[in-house]
């Protein structure tokens, strides 16, 4: 067990975890913030999907002692009111049907978007192509990115 | 108006009513003073009522007009917790604006078919959820028409205000819910006419949307509570073993883990439903304080498994009773298929026969044979099983993912020594079902688990282990063949399927009835890896199977293969073979779905370099048709649009609905392109993404486009039927674009052999 101070949505939040925990459980279990989902624990799935600075990574390898004292945003923390402007894609395409994977595709196309705000089709596809969707709402998905594109995130 | 004999009784509101309020820790908290935060892409925020009254099992009303409606199906992304709750509204005559949703939890006494099964939930709650609002309006009026002492025919109720014309009086629902919670409750109830539905057919956003996009606690697997334990359970590596011993000294002295032991689930002699059945009844838990230690100590268990013996139960299955047989032995994909083309030389059971099949396919001047087969599929829910149980001395609360609440309360019971009434369950938004939370094992061994430790437990799988449990699709072949005569008429056509461990053979199936001499046959094979209901279960490999083959004997006839299929339909709805009861389905009903997709997908207006694939079919109570456009890039196969026309009857929530349809092509094109799970020595060899493929982001159509049939029936199936066609329509683009037919799944591997 080791002592970590780590900076999750704008807070400080210590947690006291075997230094090899990945983040994913961090977050889950010790810290329940529970948007962030477990899909399959070895990076494939895309459920986990977080943000690491501005980059998007899997939390489910992403151990805990890796993560020092960079900034950690999760979906709770992704904008205040769940207002941001791909929170708010989402919403108006009405993309989810389960909707357990549409945390990590909105962490995974939040992060596409600030690198590249004005994706092309297959930018998207490649981008968005770690996140399974088992209920195959990808065609939603899609649209939602490129209207979040279009009302400028 | 229609006036129908009302079917509500004033029952308690629901069973346990603690359950209501403090109990529920996930679904609609906006009960309680937590308001959720909006934004103006949500429904506005609403003020929550003082006082809430209680009309019906259905719902209840606040003083300043709010009303919640529980939504007793479980929601497994087919969105009715947003589609079951507009049809009550919009018979209780209410701003949809104003209504708040919540989840029923499990109780058989007000609600029936509180199953997500069989594409029927909404077909079969259409009538009593429409009662239960129609109801609730009449005693409104009734309250209303007391108040004002006027007759409550002269009341009207509009969005969920009262009025009486003459007298100027007018309150909303609000105002009048108290007195109207004390009305008698009507004999009859005047049913809105279709015309004046003003929720139903309208399309309204998912309920939960809000709390989906910023990550709320809505699913199982989120479930915490104070002093919560997280249990993970080891199960045999291979179909055929069970358990034999395990040394747990090591994983118990990992940080954070409180115990192990293993349990048993069902004892011998209980009488199981088949929604019970696991292949592996004695497993090894672990139990500890967080997920990653349960799943770390979980690889440090050294356990001995030994051949489990054949076994032969016999099951309940939806009234029907069934014999499942689990042979001795480790099986493997191979052996499987060589048993299934072996079989399929040999006669099998003879289901339907038409006329003189033997006779017309020797006089027939060409016959086509082709066979078709497909592997087992894991459900692969995107939330793997899960579950949480607090058992306490005589009471036993279950909370979490499942299926058939209904169904597996009994063996919970049972189970825990409990009775009946002291087993409470309820549910949670769940990710995803496809039929793999038919089977409910993972309740009971949350809750035997729970019992054993005195304490709350969340059992969670990991995606290895969910993967590998079973109650998998099972793997079928089939071989179709058509005899036609010389001048190119089809007059004989020949079905025969098998499968492991069942047949996926619908004998009365369209072309049966179409077709003078028809002969379907069936076998099976037994097998003791454990296989249940998946989307649309036989209908997602033969629907595939027989549309591509449909498309085949069109070709050879040197027809357009959706003029063949209206012609045969002509004939099944003029002049049906057989007797007409015995055909299951609805001539009509098929050929408009072909005629819309038709004139939807422009068919016949070729583009160059697009090549498309034409599918139909009838499963679930309702009418698919899709046309699939397919383009080559660089050798690889895209697919750019999926065009669907779907009867399913009256559609409640269209947008919604589309979603769902849109889902069916991307799932069926998926697993009929690349999905499959094989055994080797009894294990799969697929047990997690890296090696099961799902379909991904960049391989899914590029455009679907759907289309309903308007045609003011009852609504019928909607999850299940826009999955199976799409896998014939992809199977006959493929064909177009390749040059090449594709007949055994996954197509990705169905490759010619090498040469050389
Ligand atoms: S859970 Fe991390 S990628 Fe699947
Ligand atoms: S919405 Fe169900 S997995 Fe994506």
């Amino acid at each position: 067990m080791a002592k970590f101070t780590l900076n999750i949505n704008g807070k400080a939040l210590e947690v006291d975890v075997d230094p090899s925990t990945p983040m994913l459980w961090v977050l889950r279990d010790h810290l329940k913030l529970v948007g962030t989902k477990y899909g399959c624990g070895i990076a494939q799935c895309g459920a986990c999907t977080i943000h690491l600075g501005d980059t998007a990574v899997r939390s489910c390898m992403l151990t805990v002692s890796s993560v020092g004292n960079q900034e950690v945003t999760t979906i709770e923390g992704l904008s205040e009111h769940g207002d941001h402007p791909v929170q708010k894609a989402w919403l108006e395409v009405d993309v989810p049907q389960c909707g357990y994977c549409q945390a990590g595709q909105i962490m995974t196309a939040s992060a596409l978007l600030k690198q590249n705000p004005k994706p092309s089709e297959t930018e998207i596809e490649m981008a968005m192509n770690g996140n399974i969707c088992r209920c195959g709402t990808y065609t939603r998905i899609k649209k939602a990115v490129q209207l979040a594109a279009e009302s400028g995130s | 108006m229609t006036l129908v004999t009302s079917k509500m009784g004033r029952r308690a509101f629901i069973k346990n009513t603690s359950l209501a309020g403090g109990g529920l820790v996930l679904g609609f908290n906006l009960l309680n003073s937590c308001k959720p935060k909006t934004t103006e892409a949500v429904v506005a925020e609403l003020e929550m009522p003082k006082e809430w009254y209680e009309i019906n099992g259905y719902l209840k009303i606040g003083d300043n007009g709010v009303v919640t409606i529980l939504s007793p199906n479980p929601e497994i992304g087919q969105n009715v917790r947003t589609s079951m709750p507009m049809i009550l509204a919009d018979e209780l005559e209410i701003d949809w604006k104003n209504v708040v949703v919540e989840q029923a939890p499990l109780n058989t006494d007000l609600y029936s078919w509180q199953v997500a099964g069989g594409s029927r939930s909404i077909m079969n709650s259409w009538e009593s959820l429409r009662m239960a609002g129609a109801t609730a309006r009449h005693m409104l009026k009734e309250a209303a028409a007391q108040a004002w002492q006027v007759p409550v025919g002269e009341i009207s109720a509009v969005a969920g205000v009262l009025s009486h014309e003459a007298s100027g009086n007018s309150a909303g629902y609000g105002e009048m819910a108290s007195l109207a919670s004390q009305m008698e409750v009507p004999e009859e109830v005047e049913l809105k006419d279709r015309s004046e539905f003003s929720i139903i057919g309208t399309s309204r956003k998912n309920v939960d949307g809000k709390k989906i996009v910023t990550g709320q606690p809505l699913f199982g697997i989120d479930v915490q509570r104070e002093g919560m334990l997280i249990a993970g359970l080891a199960h045999p590596p291979a179909f055929g073993m069970k358990l034999k011993s395990f040394d747990a000294a090591e994983a118990k002295n990992m940080p954070g883990i409180r115990d192990v032991f293993s349990i048993k689930l069902y004892d011998e002699g209980f009488k199981k439903s088949a929604f019970h059945h696991t292949a592996f009844n004695e497993l090894v838990a672990v139990i500890g304080e967080t997920t990653w230690e349960v799943m770390q100590a979980k690889k440090a268990l050294k356990i001995e498994w030994e051949q489990a013996s054949e076994s032969v139960e016999s099951m309940s299955i939806l009234g029907r009773e069934m014999t499942v047989k689990h042979p001795t032995g480790m099986e493997n994909s191979d052996t499987h298929n060589a048993k299934l083309k072996e079989l399929n030389t040999r006669k099998g059971r003879v289901a339907r026969k038409d006329g003189n099949p033997e006779a017309a396919f020797a006089k027939a001047a060409k016959i086509i044979e082709r066979n078709y087969s497909c592997p087992f599929l894991a459900h692969n829910t995107m939330e793997p099983m899960n579950f949480f149980a607090n058992v306490t001395e005589d009471h036993a609360e279950l909370l979490g993912p499942t299926q058939t609440p209904e169904w597996m309360e009994p063996a919970v019971a049972e189970r825990l020594g409990l009775p009946l009434e002291n087993v409470d369950i309820q549910m949670t938004r769940q990710g995803g079902g496809f039929g793999r939370r038919l089977y409910g094992h993972f309740m009971v061994e949350a809750a035997v688990i729970s019992q054993k430790m005195k304490a709350p437990v969340k059992l969670v799988y990991s995606r290895e282990d969910d993967m590998s449990q079973g109650m998998y699709r099972p793997s079928y072949y089939a071989t179709y063949r058509a005899g036609l005569d010389e001048d190119n008429n089809l007059i004989a056509f020949h079905v025969k399927a098998g499968g492991v461990p069942e047949s996926p053979l619908f004998a009365n199936r369209f072309p049966a009835g179409a077709i003078d001499n028809y002969l379907a046959e069936d076998y099976t094979i037994d097998s003791n890896i454990t296989t249940g209901a998946f989307r649309a279960p036989r209908s997602n490999f033969i629907a595939g199977a027989e549309q591509s083959f449909l498309d085949e004997v069109a070709e050879e006839m040197g027809k357009d293969p959706i003029d063949f299929r209206l012609e045969l339909l002509q004939r099944a709805k003029e002049n049906p073979v057989g007797d007409p009861e015995t055909n299951d389905y609805d001539a009509a009903r098929y050929a408009g779905v072909l005629d819309l997709v038709r004139e939807k997908s422009n068919w016949g207006q070729n583009e160059s370099g697009v090549y498309r694939g034409v599918s139909a079919y009838f499963c679930h109570n309702s009418y698919v048709a899709q046309v699939l456009d397919m383009v080559m890039d660089n050798g690889n196969p895209i697919v750019q649009k999926v065009t669907s026309a779907i009867d399913c009857g009256i559609v409640v929530n269209p947008d919604a609905a589309t979603n769902m349809a849109e889902g069916g092509a991307v799932d069926g094109i998926g697993h009929a392109m690349y999905s499959a799970l094989t055994f080797k020595d009894g294990a799969p060899e697929q047990t997690n993404f890296d090696r099961y493929r799902l379909i991904r982001h960049s391989e899914a159509p590029k455009e679907i486009e759907v289309h309903f049939v308007d045609n003011g029936i009852d609504p019928t199936g909607m999850g299940e039927p826009p999955f199976p066609p799409i896998m014939g329509a992809l199977a006959n683009a493929l064909y177009k674009a390749t040059g090449r037919r594709h007949y055994h799944q996954p197509f990705i591997s169905d490759r010619p052999p090498l040469v050389g």
